[in-house]
């Protein structure tokens, strides 16, 4: 009879009417800034550099010393809008391996520019870059105020485990073994070293 | 082009109804309705010729959120593209990653495994139940309504943006799929939320049909409008639920079998009339037969890895040649046609639009209707500006 | 508690109480117009403090039935947005177009507002509260109602834009359709309670029977009468699913375009209080107006009911904005004319029919199986001209 469907659809809408009082289902509703969401372990908004606090090679502010960033520059050649901009230094500083390692003089990220798509945290080969979860990040600043740099970009591992605790605690155990390998090869190589000395000594004398 | 001047002339071109003739002597009324309009979906124009109330021209201007992302892909390596396939269908941005992904795993031959397949189905028909939901929303929403069946849709959508986001890390511009497998495996806890997610979704789409499909009013506004003849369809390269629902039976997930959908069993549904309220219909129908193919993919998704181990994520040139890689995506058929050059850039990148080319039969479906109906036919054809202009 | 029993007597009477101990500080000469101007102070503060809840009201009830909250960080509960809303409307830059008619321009909102101003003055609040008694009330409602139209007029044509001009031509055309089907669905009412006067419809409506109170709406003519109003109300007052005049997905961005300011906000104003208006007549015509639903229940006070009913029936309108598309001009105006206005006819015809077959249950029989029988007829006929009706869908596999 006509009317039916008119009818029905009413019936719904009451339904949800009703239910909003009743049920979390049918209110959705978050009063942010007062209630706030908890972030999913994976949530990826705009880069952030790791540093090691443990990790000191010479003076300097401990971001600074404990940076993991060599400057391969492989992040700024695969960012798909071009936001990295990174210079090379003229020296090197030991890394975490006790490798001698180039480190960035400058790495300046636009964040305005910065899409979110996290491939310069895929092809890193050296874990140096990570995603931050923080969106808050409004300024007032409009020449600069988004443009990040060196300092601003470096956060501490610990930070990186609060934020994506699964992702740090797998870094980490990586990081791990691979020092435990290298760690290996070369007491193998100073242990073969040793020895080719002995047999050069043990032939001399 | 001056549009009062067209009033009789014969157009040339392909299977073209006949300009609709005005009553009486006197002007048309032009009008634009956009690109600043409520109900354009985006920034879209429409130019209107109209005697009283009927119209009897109608051009599309569009261009307006033109990105050159087909010129940008030539100048960033293939991996370096796939964050920008996410913005051409913002709305679905997974269907547009998979599109592409095929298109360039034809090129390399890279063969994916098992579970990235799975899992590509799976956001694959969670993104095309939430497609549809949204757009059968923002179609009522521009009869009326104040947005109510809008609402609803979008508490679906909520929740299938959580589950992508705890896997992917972005609600929206996922950035997933991978030549050669998906990115990000699932884990077992991702799969029982999905689970449970999948479980309600066809409590909505009761609700949904509830609240509108016998709905009087809404098969007053949109039976016998819009009407598209199913030979314009196929000769205008319109694809999609547009298609179905002019009664072509065209699906490229059963006609190609991309990917392991022959695997699950699902129905096409089919409109016979080609109006407004069957392709809203098909829409609501598809989102039942997502719910059905989402079920069987979850039960029998295999443990392995999601990237192929010969995949090359950076610096891979593919040899000379080209290849087309399509993809039933919600709105239509969405391709990917690539010519390499033997270097890590593509020589040339091309986006198969089909909300553009679903957009070319947009003035014959509306001639002879009210200015009333138009928005309707256009909120009908389910169009993302991101994909017309690119 | 019976009705002689002077707190009741009281409670219900407290506004007339009132009014009588004001004016007994005045001299007698002065006390007719210091009550007339009294009770019109009165109603100018009452209504549009109801608006200001009812848009509050709104916003809430559409969130609600949207599945989210409405304004609620403006006072309690939001209570205080209309304040919001109004300094709003007051600060915004009043723009006159240069080639607008400036006088009419200025006019049309205020004619607007007066007008449905005007019609409160016969509604009755409660007992012995409508503000004029008048024997033709029904009628003199019905012409300040219909002054309405004009004012909408006034507004599309002074603002010399042609999309206005539509616009104001489109919904003075529904308007005065479906005005047509408000006067005929009230005709019923008088034919039953024998006069025009409001306050009598109210009280040959105020009898109980085994408790239950003889409202019009519980009888088949009325209650087929009362769903025709409701339409034709909603129709009236540009709600949904009738908006298609100010509709804002539509070219035409209807009559208030050339309007900002305060001058849009009396707009909107009269539109709230037109609905008010309407409801109350509905009310009155066929709820019982002021009167109780149960024998057991006539110690609340009259006027305590009156506006209970005036409100749900604002709810019921908030609810159909909710929930149902608008329909087009042209299907409007069919509905109007091919479907409502020959079962208001019918209505009429059946109205006698139960006059004159008399008390009993015969008469209940026919007359509801005459309503049902042309509804269900006259509605499959209307689905199947416009080809319209649940379509089911084949599948390939």
């Amino acid at each position: 009879m006509l009317g039916e469907g008119i009818l029905k659809g009413l019936t719904e809408t009451a339904k949800n009417f009703f239910g909003s009082y009743f049920s979390a289902e049918r209110l959705t509703t978050v009063e942010y800034p007062e209630q706030r969401i908890a972030p999913f372990e994976a949530t990826r908004v705009f880069p952030f550099l790791v540093y090691d606090a443990e990790n000191r090679d010479g003076g300097g502010p401990e971001w600074e010393a404990g940076l993991r960033c060599v400057a391969c520059q492989i992040c700024e050649k695969e960012c798909p809008p071009k936001c990295i901009y990174i210079e090379k230094s003229k020296d090197k500083k030991l890394d975490y391996l006790g490798k001698a390692q180039y480190y960035p003089a400058r790495f300046d990220i636009d964040i305005s520019v910065c899409m979110s798509c996290q491939i310069c945290v895929e092809v890193c080969p050296f874990e140096a870059i990570k995603m931050d979860t923080k969106f808050e990040l409004s300024t007032t600043d409009r020449f600069g105020g988004l443009l990040l740099d060196r300092e601003q970009l470096a956060k501490s591992n610990e930070y990186y485990h609060q934020i994506h605790s699964a992702e740090a605690t797998a870094v980490d155990a990586k990081l791990a073994i691979e020092k435990t390998k290298f760690d290996a090869k070369a007491k193998v190589a100073a242990a073969t070293a040793i020895a080719k000395a002995a047999a050069v000594a043990g032939e001399g004398a | 082009m001056i549009l009062a001047e067209t009033k009789a002339k014969e157009l040339e071109g392909w299977n073209r109804q006949a300009v609709i003739e005005p009553k009486g002597d006197g002007e048309l009324l032009e009008v634009a309705m956009g690109p600043h309009h409520p109900s354009t979906h985006g920034v879209f124009r429409m130019d209107v010729a109209l005697d009283g109330e009927r119209v009897i021209r109608l051009k599309p201007v569009f261009g307006y959120l033109h990105r050159n992302h087909e010129k940008i892909a030539e100048g960033i390596s293939y991996l370096g593209s796939m964050p920008y396939t996410d913005r051409l269908d913002y709305i679905c941005p997974i269907t547009n990653n998979w599109a592409y992904a095929l298109a360039v795993e034809k090129l390399t031959g890279q063969e994916v495994p098992e579970r990235a397949e799975y899992l590509r189905v799976i956001l694959g028909e969670l993104t095309r139940y939430q497609n549809h939901a949204s757009s059968i929303g923002f179609l009522i929403q521009e009869m009326g309504a104040s947005g109510t069946p809008l609402m609803y849709a979008f508490r679906e959508r909520e929740k299938i943006l959580d589950l992508f986001e705890e896997l992917t890390g972005a609600r929206m511009m996922v950035n997933y799929m991978r030549f050669g497998g998906c990115r990000v495996d699932a884990s077992p806890g991702w799969l029982d939320r999905t689970r449970k997610v999948v479980a309600g979704l066809a409590a909505f789409v009761d609700e949904f049909e509830r609240l509108l499909a016998g709905n009087e009013i809404l098969m007053a506004r949109t039976q016998g409008v819009g009407v598209l003849r199913p030979d314009l369809a196929v000769n205008a390269g319109v694809t999609g639920p547009m298609l179905r629902a002019s009664g072509v039976n065209y699906d490229i997930r059963k006609v190609d079998g991309y990917g392991i959908y022959n695997r699950f069993k699902f129905r096409v549904p089919l409109g016979d009339h080609g109006d407004v309220y069957d392709r809203f219909m098909i829409r609501l129908l598809e989102m039942r037969e997502s719910i059905g193919i989402l079920e069987q993919a979850l039960k029998e998704i295999p443990v392995g890895p999601v990237m192929s181990p010969t995949a090359k994520l950076r610096g891979f040139r593919p040899k000379p040649g080209e290849a087309y890689g399509r993809i039933e995506a919600p709105k239509g058929e969405l391709g990917f046609y690539l010519i390499s050059d033997g270097g890590p850039n593509p020589y040339r990148y091309r986006v198969r639009p089909p909300s553009l080319i679903n957009l070319t039969v947009l003035e014959d479906m509306c001639l002879g209707h009210d200015i009333a109906d138009v928005v309707l036919i256009f909120g009908s054809v389910d169009i993302v500006l991101g994909e017309v202009d690119r | 508690m019976t009705i002689e029993n002077p707190i009741f007597v009281t409670s219900d009477q407290i506004f007339v109480l009132l009014r009588h101990w004001a004016l007994s500080f005045l001299p007698a000469a002065w006390q007719t117009i210091a009550g007339v101007l009294l009770s019109v102070a009165a109603i100018v503060c009452i209504f549009p403090a109801l608006f200001a809840l009812t848009t509050v009201f709104e916003r809430k009830g559409l969130g609600r039935i949207q599945n989210r909250l409405g304004p609620n960080r403006v006072g309690p509960f939001g209570l205080l947005q209309p304040i919001a809303d109004g300094i709003k409307s007051l600060t915004k830059e009043d723009i006159v177009p240069l080639s607008a008619d400036a006088a009419v321009h200025f006019l049309a909102p205020v004619v607007l507002v007066v007008a449905v101003f005007m019609g409160f003055a016969v509604l009755p609040m409660g007992r012995n509260m409508a503000l004029v008694d008048m024997d033709a009330g029904l009628l003199f409602y019905f012409a300040m109602g219909t002054s309405t139209e004009l004012a909408v007029f006034m507004a599309g044509w002074s603002s010399r834009n042609k999309y206005s001009l539509l616009g104001a031509m489109r919904a003075v055309a529904q308007m005065i359709s479906y005005e047509v089907v408000l006067l005929l669905s009230s005709v019923t009412v008088v034919m039953m309670a024998g006069s025009l006067s409001l306050t009598k419809i109210v009280e040959a409506q105020n009898h109980y029977s085994f408790g239950f109170p003889h409202w019009y709406i519980f009888t088949p003519w009325g209650c087929a009468g009362f769903v025709m109003y409701a339409i034709a109300a909603t129709a009236e007052t540009n709600r949904s699913p009738f908006d298609l005049p100010e509709g804002e997905s539509e070219l035409v961005a209807g009559y208030h375009t050339e309007y900002s300011g305060f001058k849009f906000a009396l707009f909107f104003l009269g539109e709230y209080l037109a609905m008010f208006s309407i409801s109350g007549l509905g009310t009155t015509l066929f709820l019982g107006g002021w009167s109780a639903p149960f024998l057991f229940l006539t110690w609340v006070p009259s006027w305590f009911w009156f506006f209970s009913k005036l409100m749900l029936s604002i709810f019921v309108f908030i609810w159909l904005r909710g929930t149902l598309p608008r329909l087009r001009q042209d299907q409007l105006m069919n509905f109007a004319w091919k479907f409502v206005l020959p079962m208001c006819l019918l209505n009429l015809f059946v109205a006698g029919i139960w006059r004159f077959l008399g008390d009993g249950w015969l008469r209940w029989m026919v007359c509801s199986a005459i309503l049902i029988v042309a509804y269900a007829g006259m509605g499959w006929g209307e689905m199947r001209r416009g080809k319209i009706g649940p379509r089911s869908y084949r599948y390939a596999e």
